[in-house]
């Protein structure tokens, strides 16, 4: 399966020149640049660990793009996403934020159902890939 | 004290000698103001009639009472202080009139409403009535809990940045048994959809109780987040005749992992607001379908505009708030739309009379609400919607998933593709308004569940006249 996470994962993985231009239209908006990466894709799974700290201060891409490089050859076998962050009052939030690598195999997720009283389930997903230990996934 | 004496003798005194017209009042920034378009009968004087709406929706009745008199009185009557004619609408006047705060109770939409929505609308010397606009003081929004949510965080919660999101709903809407409902909610999910909806009117009928509905759809919701890795949701209207079955049905679909449930405008506004207490303590999105409010928004003579209800729904408390496509089969003048969801999503919402906007509205860090385009959009449309409508919004596309030649997840997934092309492509700075149908057609040329949806919905479009407009437009200048 193909995790659907971010905002342009319907679409073909993004070129380095696509990358590039998405991180140039983020920058012009002033938005600051973080890269992050994680072998736990679950949904709910809200801190990957950081590629460093967000990038402030850019003019254009060039600063932020040898540190996605860079995020991806280390972390070959990982989710890498970029996140533009806008700092401005009544956002103060991730304003885009897309995936620029994954593994070359998604197992998916495990549904797996807790029957309950009367008709009533609980249902609770858990990655394929997180049930190796951290590091040893998606080898 | 002649004067006063004159002022309460019994009997019958025009309203604007009253103390309900003062040219001169200066509003304080405490005060709420409130924009009435009047239409006066025959004969009626235009500036008595806006008096009158004064008085009548303060303190005032038909004659004068001595027990005014026990009161500061004066703080408390409405003063109209600007009459003015609208323009290109003979016989129709825009009347600004000021309430002090002592004279709405903290937190309460109903009392607010009770007193500018009242018995003035019924009165008698007036033809017709509509509310058009109204500015609220930081001081009384600070008495509202607002949405319980909000889209920084709703975004936050669902893991969706950048984006429209995207939803749909059901149909057809009345007759699936819970078992076929749910498969619905589930094909349209996998394909592509962050959220699935309940109608206004699926609440528990003979052919769906509401239990069976809200197990299905949320093996669906599950089902749909395994095989994706999203978060997905679908809307479980939680309507119902008394408050205690709406509570109920909202802590089972809670108990269920639902992240948002839904209800309808019809419940009333202190419904609305028990829901949104409810929505907050249980970290749930509320959704708001706007349900019943074209029999009062839409004509321009009489009613309350939209742009109030959604000012009041911020204030209440929703997540969500259908607001206008401009594109599809609802009402939805582009300039009142625009206006309506810059109420829905500004921290300062700026006055713009061509987009129907009389006054700024200092949001006072109330949360943020989604507007949601709904009725008669397809993928063919993409860039028309992120154009008027922009990225904080629920586009909604219910027969354009359902209806799709190929089922409903080529149509989930034809919307989805449609929409993450055309946001990459304004990213990088093309000019979706003009090349829209060619960034399609190239995303098309790989896609063929998009390619379906363009050939089967191409020629669809909704040119009617709209009935709810601004009243002013851009004069042009000349250079």
């Amino acid at each position: 399966m193909r995790i659907t996470q971010g905002t342009f994962s319907f679409l073909p993985d993004l070129t380095d020149d696509e990358i590039r231009a998405q991180l140039d239209y983020a920058i012009e908006q002033g938005w600051a640049i973080g890269i992050e990466y994680t072998d736990d894709p679950h949904p709910r799974n809200c801190y990957w660990e950081m590629w460093g700290n967000p990038l402030f201060d850019l003019q254009d891409s060039a600063r932020a793009m040898p540190e996605i490089l860079a995020c991806r050859e280390t972390h070959r076998r990982c989710y890498v996403r970029v996140n533009a962050f806008d700092s401005t009052r009544g956002f103060e939030t991730t304003r885009l934020s897309f995936i620029v690598n994954r593994p070359a195999e998604e197992p998916g997720f495990l549904l797996k159902r807790h029957e309950l009283e009367g008709r009533h389930i609980q249902y609770t997903l858990e990655s394929y890939a997180a049930q190796a230990p951290a590091g040893r996934r998606y080898e | 004290m002649t004067e006063q004496r004159d002022r309460y003798q019994a009997g019958v005194m025009p309203y604007a000698q009253m103390g309900y017209w003062d040219p001169d009042y200066e509003p304080l920034d405490t005060d709420l103001i409130a924009l009435f378009r009047i239409t006066p009968q025959e004969g009626v004087d235009a500036i008595e009639a806006a008096a009158a709406v004064a008085g009548e929706s303060s303190t005032a009745t038909w004659t004068v009472v001595w027990t005014d008199r026990l009161t500061a009185c004066d703080r408390y009557r409405a003063k109209a202080y600007r009459v003015e004619p609208v323009p290109g609408a003979p016989g129709q006047y825009f009347s600004y009139i000021a309430y002090n705060l002592d004279l709405f109770e903290e937190g309460s939409i109903a009392n607010l409403t009770a007193s500018i929505i009242g018995n003035v609308f019924g009165f008698k010397p007036l033809k017709a009535l509509r509310l058009e606009d109204m500015r609220i003081p930081v001081a009384y929004l600070k008495t509202f809990q607002g949405p319980p949510t909000g889209i920084v965080v709703e975004r936050e919660r669902l893991d969706k940045f950048g984006r429209p999101l995207l939803g749909a709903t059901t149909k057809p809407k009345l007759g699936l048994s819970g078992k076929n409902y749910g498969r619905v909610v589930y094909e349209a999910l996998k394909g592509g959809l962050d959220f699935v909806k309940d109608d206004e009117n699926i609440n528990s009928q003979p052919f769906m109780h509401w239990r069976d509905r809200f197990l299905y759809c949320m093996e669906a919701v599950n089902k749909a987040s395994a095989a994706t890795g999203e978060v997905k949701g679908h809307y479980l209207n939680v309507t119902a005749g008394t408050m205690e079955d709406m509570y109920e049905r909202a802590d089972f679909a809670k108990e269920l992992g639902s992240c948002i449930v839904m209800i309808d405008l019809v419940i009333g506004y202190t419904a609305i607001q028990s829901m949104a207490k409810w929505a907050r303590r249980n970290d749930m999105i509320l959704h708001l379908h706007r349900a019943g409010h074209g029999t009062y928004t839409r004509q321009k003579s009489h009613g309350v505009s939209f742009r109030v209800i959604a000012k009041w729904m911020r204030m209440a408390g929703v997540d969500h708030i259908h607001a206008g496509t401009v594109v599809g089969k609802l009402e939805g003048d582009p300039n009142v739309v625009k206006g309506i969801y810059s109420n829905c999503r500004d921290s300062l919402t700026q006055r713009n009379l061509e987009h129907g906007v009389f006054f700024d509205q200092d949001w006072a860090g109330l949360r943020k609400v989604m507007p949601v385009a709904s009725g008669g959009i397809h993928a063919g449309q993409m860039h028309q919607l992120i154009t008027y409508l922009g990225e904080d919004v629920v586009l909604q596309f219910g027969g354009g998933t359902i209806g799709h030649p190929q089922g409903i997840q080529a149509g989930a997934t034809a919307n989805r593709v449609a929409l993450e092309t055309m946001i990459k492509a304004r990213n990088e700075g093309r000019d979706i308004w003009n090349e829209g149908p060619d960034i399609l057609a190239a995303a098309a040329r790989w896609c063929a569940p998009l390619r379906a949806a363009l050939e089967t919905w191409k020629d669809v479009t909704f040119n009617y006249q709209s009935t709810d407009t601004a009243d002013f437009v851009p004069t042009a200048t000349v250079a």
